[in-house]
This record gives C-alpha cells, sequence and structure tokens, in this order.
C-alpha cells in the first residue's frame, strides 16, 4: 500500500504549483493511471481523499484517466490495445509481445484552479 | 476582485523526484563502477538465503560485494548476510513497503562505491509496491518459490514486467509440494514474454552454479572489468517510467 504516499507526492506537487502562482483554490487535481504503473486507482482515490485534510486541497477532486496497455505486434506491425495484463499477447493474431508502448504512466497531467483576478479599471 | 476558473498544465511523472534521484543514483554507480542487482519477492521466497549463498560465492571468486537490506522492522536479515563476511547494511523502512531511491542513496554515506564490483540491494519482501520505484539498479531480479503456486505471475504482472530475470527458487521441494514446472513458466512467459528465468535452491545447491555464471556475466560487462567504453546510463533496464 503505497498509494497513500503517492497521494502525498500529488499534493506536494500541486501546493508548490499553487504557490508558484501566488495563490489558488484547487478544485481538482486530473492524474493519466496505467495500470502497469503498479498503483491501485480505488486505494489512491480513498488515499487521496484522507490525505488532502488539512492542506489546501482540501475538498478538492482526483480525476484519474485510465490508460490502457498498449503494446506493439511486430507481426501485424501495429499498437493494439491489450486485452488483459495477465496475457502479453496481440489480440488479433496472437503473437506474444513484450514490447510495451503504453500502461505504465504515472501522470500529473493537469489542475483545475480558480485564481483572484483583479476587477478591470474601467 | 473576481474568480476565474481553468485548466493548468502540469505534465510531470508523480514520481519524478524519485526517477531523477534513481538516474543520478546510476550515475553514480557507473562512475564508480559497481553493477548494482535489486532483489524483489514475496516474503519468505528465500531472498536473504539466496543472498547469503551469493554473496559468499561471489566472494570466493574475487569480487568485492556488498549489501543493502530493506526490512519493514528487524535487523536480523542483516545479521544473516553478515555471515558471508560482505559489509551489509540493513535499511529499516518503518511502516514504508517499499525501497525508493532516497532510501538507498542514504545507505551509501559510509561506501566507497569505488571498492566495490557488485551491489546488491534486497527490498522488503512485497509484490506490489516496489515495482513503481526506480532505484537506480541495472539489473532486478523477481524470485518466485515452488511453494508460491505456479499462477503468481498471472496474480502479479507488474512486478514481473518490470523484472529482468525470473528466479525460480527452492527448487529442493518441487516435488514435494506437486509443483508444475511447465505451468510456471507458461504464467511467466504470459506476462513478460521473453524474460530468462533460472531455476535453483539456495539449499542444496541445484542450480546455483548457472545463476553464478549469469551473474558472473552480468558484473563482468561492466567498463571497470571489462575496460569497454562506458555504455548509456540506464542501458539494460528497461524500467523507467
Amino acid at each position: 500500500m503505497h498509494e497513500l504516499s503517492i497521494a502525498l507526492s500529488m499534493i506536494e506537487m500541486a501546493t508548490a504549483e499553487v504557490e508558484r502562482r501566488g495563490g489558488a483554490q484547487v478544485n481538482a487535481l486530473h492524474l493519466k493511471l496505467g495500470p502497469l504503473s503498479g498503483v491501485v486507482k480505488d486505494a489512491l482515490m480513498f488515499s487521496y481523499e484522507v490525505a488532502c485534510q488539512g492542506t489546501l486541497l482540501e475538498g478538492s477532486q482526483l480525476v484519474i484517466e485510465d490508460v490502457p496497455v498498449v503494446i506493439y505486434c511486430a507481426e501485424c506491425q501495429a499498437e493494439r490495445e491489450l486485452e488483459s495484463i495477465q496475457r502479453f499477447c496481440c489480440p488479433v493474431c496472437g503473437e506474444l509481445t513484450a514490447d510495451v508502448v503504453s500502461g505504465k504512466e504515472l501522470e500529473f497531467v493537469a489542475m483545475e484552479i480558480e485564481e483572484r483576478e483583479p476587477a478591470v479599471a474601467l | 476582485m473576481s474568480t476565474h476558473p481553468r485548466l493548468v498544465e502540469v505534465r510531470q511523472n508523480v514520481l519524478k523526484q524519485n526517477d531523477v534521484l534513481a538516474r543520478s543514483l546510476r550515475q553514480r554507480f557507473e562512475a564508480a563502477g559497481v553493477y548494482v542487482i535489486s532483489l524483489v519477492s514475496s516474503p519468505g521466497s528465500g531472498k536473504t538465503t539466496l543472498l547469503e549463498k551469493t554473496l559468499t560465492q561471489l566472494r570466493v571468486c574475487g569480487y568485492r560485494v556488498a549489501a543493502l537490506v530493506g526490512d519493514l522492522a528487524t535487523e536480523n536479515d542483516a545479521a544473516r548476510l553478515a555471515r558471508s563476511q560482505a559489509p551489509v547494511k540493513q535499511i529499516i523502512t518503518g511502516t514504508v513497503c517499499h525501497l525508493d531511491a532516497d532510501m538507498v542513496e542514504r545507505s551509501l554515506d559510509e561506501w566507497k562505491l569505488s571498492d566495490l564490483d557488485c551491489l546488491f540491494i534486497e527490498n522488503v519482501g512485497n509484490m506490489v509496491c516496489p515495482s513503481s520505484y526506480d532505484l537506480g539498479e541495472n539489473l532486478r531480479i523477481v524470485l518466485m518459490s515452488v511453494t508460491e503456486g505456479e499462477d503468481k505471475p498471472l496474480k502479479y504482472p507488474t512486478i514481473f514486467n518490470t523484472a529482468d530475470v525470473a528466479l525460480l527458487t527452492k527448487m529442493d521441494l518441487a516435488m514435494a509440494v506437486e509443483f508444475d514446472l511447465i505451468a510456471a513458466r507458461e504464467s511467466i512467459q504470459s506476462v513478460r514474454p521473453g524474460m530468462q528465468v533460472l531455476e535453483l535452491s539456495a539449499k542444496t545447491s541445484e542450480g546455483m552454479d548457472e545463476y553464478l555464471r549469469f551473474l558472473e556475466a552480468r558484473i563482468g560487462t561492466r567498463p571497470a572489468l571489462a575496460g569497454a567504453s562506458i555504455p548509456a546510463v540506464g542501458g539494460d533496464f528497461p524500467f523507467i517510467i
């Protein structure tokens, strides 16, 4: 269960970004998560909520985009989406392949913020 | 004053800090001419027993070896490994279920890396969390004992996917537990096609020669020993998120 430390890292990164901008309210963090990252989505969601308490990010949402595992099949000469991470083979021709194109992502993509802006003088 | 909601792009790997540190460790190991091997597995699959024998044997062959060993609470493993006479350091992780690059870096303080040919890092017994953390190693070995069941790779595909080589350990017990070697090999190839698999028993020494020859070939390819040009950083380590 290392999802709590992952959640804490995200909060730390987001807090640094907010401070760099001189303050803002954070509504949501967007994360891309691949099945080969070794991170469990539900455990991360739970950890995030707990870890946010008492921080700048309290009340913010964690929005996770699931990234599929995509492999390159040398036989078909094409990228294919893997059907199961229990079986690394081309879903079309059945050729075994260890050539992973995507699926290891653990990427903090973006954050939704609200910044205070001074009213424009007329 | 008004508020203005918007989306700000970040695009950073959450484990960036660890990866940056791991990369600098890999460069440091490279510069010192030390080959680094990490071991991952479930608790009880025989990492410490195998490592004790490995350190002893490699020392006999003239290699300068050392080990870092991760454990949640005790120093028992380090005490066992110290019997090999090799320098050993325990990393007690407390409640943390894996080693990270920072823990490795902090443990290296008192050692002169250029005095070593090979450094082993025994991770905490855990088949999930260690897969996310690059430790700057050159080779990651995943162990699976015959008592764990042939389908273990299918249950923990990610750890097999991030490792370079698989060892089937406790082969002396294979008959007693009716271990199906073909099924186990098929499971490994299913989650990591082309993965090299070695079978051994650290207790009876069955398969140990082949395993040690494999290690020596890896350690021997280092520039300090082979006199070859320095390969690209992380060149034989495929898992970098």
